[in-house]
């Protein structure tokens, strides 16, 4: 149950988020106002705890965990005393990750006796639309683009979600991380593709655009695009790309040629599924809707079609627990969770 | 050591080596796959798992999650090593719960963290030898895999 606070407007949610790298925590109301927010790839964490933060292992998610919370809190000038519920990211993820959070909340949620929130990942990416704009998204299509994810979802409420299609293998993230790799561009792929691409020539190569005329299909594959990368730079057999000699020119030809050949798929993809749906907002989240030309041809395709269109804002696209936010419509919707509360690593294809 | 080359003209015929694999591996078998970027791995896992009476649409690259568990006839464990920094990273995700396990596990970018595979396994280097073709290296590492190999060999 939720304590008797002095005003209505006042409930105050510890956010956590340790689905996959980051490890986050945010405090927000539930009028949805940021009290404070840490995401610990951020550089005053590293300045605080030195040196830089290790990724990937669920050992140092739990080496950051409670500095990251206590960071959130002292920023929204928010003591434990006074936080009404707890709610944490349990699904999709890392499992090893995912745990850490879940059972930080846990005893925090033990600790307060406060309710505990579950909050699907994917539904809080969409749901930094929501955050970011002052009126009502849903209903909408949701797409969803990150290093780990390209999903549309029917989303009919911030908690009802029903997957229209999703990659059948990489992630358009990981196919930027990977093409960049291939070019010989710094880790993370997206910034460093977007950067080379600006001098390229989009059409420079014909690169194919798995699935995109199949219209029935709200479906991505971006393995053959990388393969196509592949095949244009070294031809068979080789397989060290290092040595690849490469003039800039080329590296940029090949940067917008790729970069064009996924955001045409994601564009025809997500205004296939408005058609499908006969819906008419359509929500953007993820790490790769961070994408200049993804963000630009989005609202040109909008415009034309008359779509309102929200696209997470820059700091809402990567991982962070702002966007778990979302947990205050959970909890208005009285879905709180029992401490048995699990993690579940995979998608979930319908929810709500 | 065993071991034998499949040249596979396009992607069904990959399908054909993954269903073969899917078949003869015994259950806690481990196959490392090495091979470039686009080589081809994933798609050989997913026919793997396919053929295993896993949903194909679950079976996608596990680079960002690092594993991902599959519920077919059996158990199916997909593992990948591409974005890790060293062999201490993989030891981490507990990975020899899955190569003790009762399923198959499939490790891409096996040569990353290859001190850390078991002492028997089965390798397959995957090449790319034009748009569709590629060229699968299969080699038995440990008598318990010697069989796999030959009787694969036979039927392909």
């Amino acid at each position: 149950m939720l304590r008797v606070c002095q005003r209505a407007a006042d409930v105050k949610l510890l956010t956590l988020e340790t689905t996959c790298d980051e490890t986050a925590a945010a405090v927000v109301t539930d009028r949805l106002e940021v009290l404070g927010s840490v995401v610990a790839s951020q550089d005053d964490l590293h300045k605080r705890f030195g040196g830089v933060v290790p990724e990937i292992a669920s050992r140092a998610h739990l080496e950051r965990i409670l500095p990251v919370i206590d960071q959130a809190l002292r920023q929204a000038g928010v003591s434990l005393a006074e936080l009404d519920a707890v709610a944490v990211a349990n699904t999709p993820g890392l499992a090893g990750s995912l745990l850490v959070g879940l059972v930080a909340a846990k005893a925090l949620c033990v600790a307060l006796d406060v309710p505990l929130v579950a909050v699907n990942h994917l539904q809080a990416h969409i749901y930094a639309c929501r955050l970011a704009s002052d009126e009502d998204v849903f209903p909408c299509v949701g797409l969803i683009v990150s290093g780990g994810h390209t999903s549309l979802y029917r989303c009919g409420g911030p908690l009802q979600f029903d997957l229209l299609g999703a990659t059948t293998d990489d992630a358009a993230g990981e196919a930027f991380d990977k093409v960049a790799s291939m070019l010989s561009l710094p880790y993370p792929g997206g910034p460093s593709i977007q950067r080379a691409a600006e001098h390229g020539d989009p059409t420079a190569y014909r690169l194919p655009r798995a699935l995109l005329r199949d219209e029935d299909r709200l479906d991505f594959s971006f393995s053959g695009l990388k393969t196509a990368v592949r095949y244009q730079l070294v031809g068979p057999g080789r397989q060290d790309f290092a040595k690849v000699q490469l003039a800039d020119s080329q590296v940029a030809d090949l940067a917008a040629s790729f970069q064009e050949a996924v955001v045409d798929c994601l564009v025809g993809k997500a205004f296939a599924a408005l058609r499908q749906t006969g819906l008419s907002i359509l929500c953007v989240g993820g790490g790769v809707a961070a994408n200049t030309r993804l963000r630009q041809r989005l609202k040109e395709e909008a415009d034309r079609r008359d779509i309102r269109l929200h696209v997470a804002p820059l700091r809402l696209c990567t991982d962070n627990a702002v966007m778990g936010a979302i947990a205050v419509e959970r909890l208005r919707a009285g879905l709180v969770e029992d401490l048995d509360l699990d993690v579940f690593p995979g998608v979930v294809r319908k929810t709500g | 050591m065993s071991c034998f080359t499949y040249d596979a003209a396009d992607e069904s015929a990959t399908a054909t080596l993954g269903a073969l694999l899917a078949e003869l591996l015994p259950n806690g078998g481990t196959v490392a796959l090495c091979g470039t970027l686009g080589a081809g791995k994933t798609r050989l896992v997913q026919a793997i798992a396919e053929a295993a009476g896993v949903d194909r649409r679950d079976v996608v690259s596990p680079s960002f999650v690092l594993i991902q568990e599959y519920q077919g006839r059996r158990p199916v464990y997909h593992l990948d090593a591409y974005r890790l920094r060293d062999e201490d990273e993989f030891l981490e995700l507990g990975p020899d719960e899955y190569f003790d396990g009762d399923g198959i596990t499939l490790v891409e970018w096996a040569d990353r963290v290859e001190n850390c595979l078991p002492k028997q396994r089965l390798e397959i280097q995957i090449e790319v030898t034009g748009p569709q073709s590629r060229r699968f290296r299969v080699t038995a590492v440990g008598a318990r895999y010697a069989a796999v190999v030959e009787a694969c060999q036979k039927r392909l």
